[in-house]
């Protein structure tokens, strides 16, 4: 085990590619599915998949710009699920059962 | 009593707000009275005034102005709504106060039994009001607003009885006319604030001298096209003849006495600019006031309509006063001016007795012998005559003796012009008091023609109607005193009073005669004596002897077909070309702006389908976004 594990070492590019898969999944998601819920989840992947890469890079050029911004990024975060799931909720509320495609109201 | 000014206009406008509220509670003849009190009163007040500029030093009494509030401040353009007291706006108000409030007065007992009676006054207030404070303003826009204001008032009561088409017709025909004067006006003004950066008289009089004589020019001369439509002059005059379509005290008040001098008012009080101006400038003036007057003259000899004799009459005079203008006769103008008010307000209201009198009929060839039964119109409408035809010593005689005597100095084209109207007037003024008043009564012939109903026979009118006629009678026998010449008989306190009066007006600008025509004037008197005698013996041969065959060719009768001439060039060239225009207008101008508005439509319409409402294809679109924006980092920014 150890030695399989010190034949490895875990460097940058493998923390970058762990975020391209994450967002890829993330823009799938948001791409395919319907439910308000698991789109909103999606959104929340990739954001965190952009969080993820801008910490690597940090710690690749021990620059602290990198972290800063995630904790930003984070805040905003925080406040869009707040007001997203509220939405989310109240529109359940009175569509139970309601799709994405169901919800265009503002269809051009 | 010079800060009561504001109350001169005030107290019509006053009059016609209550009789606007309560008219129709005051009823007939309430609300007449109460209008003709608000007029009179306000002469009272002009009266006052005029007492009080007349006690100052010559120099003081231009100039009075009282500023009411401010009207339009506009950065630098800036108007006060503010009257100008001067001894010019005075004897406008005077003539305008007094002579109005007689107007009003007869026409309690003209328009009595008509069904709009308290509308009638509330007008007539209204207009008194307008015409107030075109005379009395002192800037050009509140001139103007005085303007519009008669113009408007002017199509209410030639319209009055719009049940008539023909009545209604006149009162679109006057307003449509005068806007084409008041287009000159207009531009007169943007000249004038162009070139002095204002329209106070004051300002625009002050700065002629140092302005371009092209600037004064244009400034005169487009005031003139303004003067032009509202004095019914050559070529805009053809609403005047039409306008008679109103009720007979409107006629007087407005179509003879007060409104239609508005021009030569105007011309009067921008003197300076004309002294200024080029000297043809007052030239063009004078040439269209002389052949106004003759042409309309010539159409008078040949009416029929009792009424249209003296609105053809009215141009003519008002030419008179033009040349009067032109030729530099300020003062003779303003003469002329007040004594036509008083002799022609007087035939106006003559004509209209005679009108009541025949239970409305105007025809002259259905009139004669009337002096018998209408002994009072008939004698002041005699008077009335007198004084048009220039027979000392009534008033006309003087003014327009005065008038000819300019224009003798100017040229003698101007003055043979003159003369012949002046035979012309003569005999026409002569045709029409036989017509009606002497000869045989011609009036059973209309009574079976026309199936009138009831007793026809023609009935003086009453007092009310009665009582003006005899003020103006008085006042056209004696008005010439207001300015009498300096012959060696007249004392020389009572000579030229009118001209010391208005001396602080026209000062400089007033065209000093000649010596030549100085010692010619006892002559050009006499001669002019000599063709007002001519014309009423011609007109006595013709029309009470039977001596001689009537000329009235039926050229002039149309009015030399002037009139038919613009109805035709209006109605086919001319509706062709306004056809054109609004084919233009609706297919270029509104079809660019709907068209763009169409364009912009359709291709919002396209562009809103990507608006499609799925979160799905957003998201997309903001995938496809990325990969572009990373291309371009990639290939077109270099990077990697």
């Amino acid at each position: 085990m150890t030695a399989f594990t010190a034949a490895v070492t875990v460097t940058t590019t493998w923390y970058l590619l762990l975020s391209a898969m994450l967002f890829v999944m993330g823009v799938i998601g948001v791409m395919v599915r319907r439910n308000p819920l698991i789109l909103f989840m999606c959104i929340e992947l990739m954001l965190n998949a952009v969080n993820l890469t801008f910490i690597a890079l940090a710690r690749r050029f021990g620059d602290i710009g990198g972290q800063s911004t995630v904790f930003f990024v984070m805040v905003v975060a925080a406040a869009e699920i707040v007001v997203g799931l509220g939405i989310i909720v109240a529109i359940l509320r009175r569509r139970p059962g309601a799709t994405t495609d169901d919800l265009a109201a503002l269809k051009g | 009593m010079l800060d009561v000014v504001w109350l001169i206009p005030a107290l019509p406008l006053a009059g016609f707000l209550v009789v606007l509220l309560f008219g129709r509670k005051m009823g007939d003849p309430t609300s007449g009275y109460f209008a003709t009190a608000m007029v009179a009163a306000s002469f009272a007040v002009t009266v006052g005034v005029y007492f009080d500029l007349m006690s100052l030093a010559d120099e003081e009494r231009a100039g009075h102005v009282q500023r009411l509030f401010s009207w339009i401040p506009a950065g630098a353009f800036q108007v006060d709504l503010a009257l100008l007291a001067d001894p010019l706006s005075l004897t406008m108000c005077l003539f305008v106060t007094g002579i109005g409030s007689l107007i009003h007065l007869y026409a309690v007992g003209y328009m009595h039994g008509d069904p709009r009676f308290s509308k009638f006054f509330l007008y007539l207030n209204l207009f008194a009001f307008s015409m107030l404070m075109l005379v009395l303003g002192s800037n050009m826009l509140v001139t103007f607003l005085g303007w519009e204001g008669v113009g408007t008032c002017s199509y209410f009561l030639i319209a009055f009885w719009h049940e008539k088409e023909t009545a209604a017709t006149a009162g679109k025909k006057a307003f449509i006319t005068n806007r084409v004067g008041d287009w000159g006006f207009m531009m007169a003004m943007f000249i004038a604030f162009w070139a002095v950066g204002s329209l106070d008289y004051s300002v625009v009089n002050g700065g002629a001298a140092g302005m371009a004589s092209s600037t004064s020019t244009a400034i005169a001369l487009f005031c003139f096209v303004g003067a032009c439509g509202k004095s019914a002059q050559l070529p805009l005059y053809l609403w005047l003849p039409d306008a008679m379509e109103g009720p007979t005290p409107v006629s007087a008040l407005i179509h003879a006495a007060t409104m239609v001098t508005a021009g030569v008012y105007l011309m009067v009080r921008i003197n300076p600019l004309l002294g200024a101006a080029d000297s043809y400038a007052p030239t063009v003036i004078a040439i269209v006031g002389a052949a106004t007057a003759l042409f309309a003259a010539t159409i008078a000899v040949a009416q029929n309509d009792i009424k249209k004799v003296l609105a053809y009459s009215t141009i003519s005079q008002l030419g008179y006063m033009f040349l009067a203008v032109g030729s530099g006769a300020y003062v003779a103008a303003i003469f002329h001016m007040v004594t036509h008010a008083f002799f022609k307000a007087l035939l106006f209201m003559g004509a209209g007795s005679v009108i009541h009198g025949m239970h409305h009929q105007q025809d002259m060839r259905f009139m004669g012998a009337l002096r018998k039964l209408m002994p009072i119109t008939a004698m002041t409408f005699i008077v009335g005559w007198l004084a048009i035809a220039g027979v000392p010593p009534f008033a006309g005689f003087w003014s327009k003796d005065e008038i000819l005597l300019f224009a003798y100095d100017k040229s003698p084209i101007l003055y043979v012009v003159g003369l012949v109207t002046a035979v012309l007037t003569a005999y026409y003024m002569t045709r029409q008091v036989i017509l009606v008043f002497f000869g045989k009564a011609r009036w059973h012939d209309a009574h079976e023609e026309n199936n009138a109903h009831g007793d026809l026979t023609p009935h003086e009118s009453p007092t009310t109607m009665v009582l003006p006629l005899v003020v103006l009678a008085g006042l056209s026998i004696v008005g010439g005193v207001i300015q009498l010449p300096s012959w060696s008989w007249i004392p020389g306190g009572l000579a030229h009073r009118l001209e010391d009066w208005l001396g602080p007006i026209v000062h400089g600008n007033e065209r000093e005669l000649s010596s030549d025509a100085h010692d010619l004037s006892g002559m050009l008197a006499l001669v002019a004596i000599a063709c007002a005698v001519a014309g009423i013996t011609a007109a006595i041969l013709v029309y009470a002897k039977h001596k001689v065959k009537r000329i009235e060719p039926q050229l002039l009768a149309d009015g030399w077909r002037y009139d038919q001439a613009v109805s035709w060039a209006m109605g086919k060239p001319g509706r062709r070309a306004f056809d054109g225009v609004a084919w233009a207008d609706a297919k270029i101008i509104d079809g660019a702006v709907n068209g763009s508005g169409a364009l912009v439509r359709e291709a919002a319409g396209q562009f809103r389908k990507v608006q499609s409402g799925n979160v799905r294809n957003y998201a997309a679109a903001i995938g496809g976004g990325v990969v572009l924006l990373l291309l371009w980092f990639v290939v077109a920014r270099g990077l990697l």
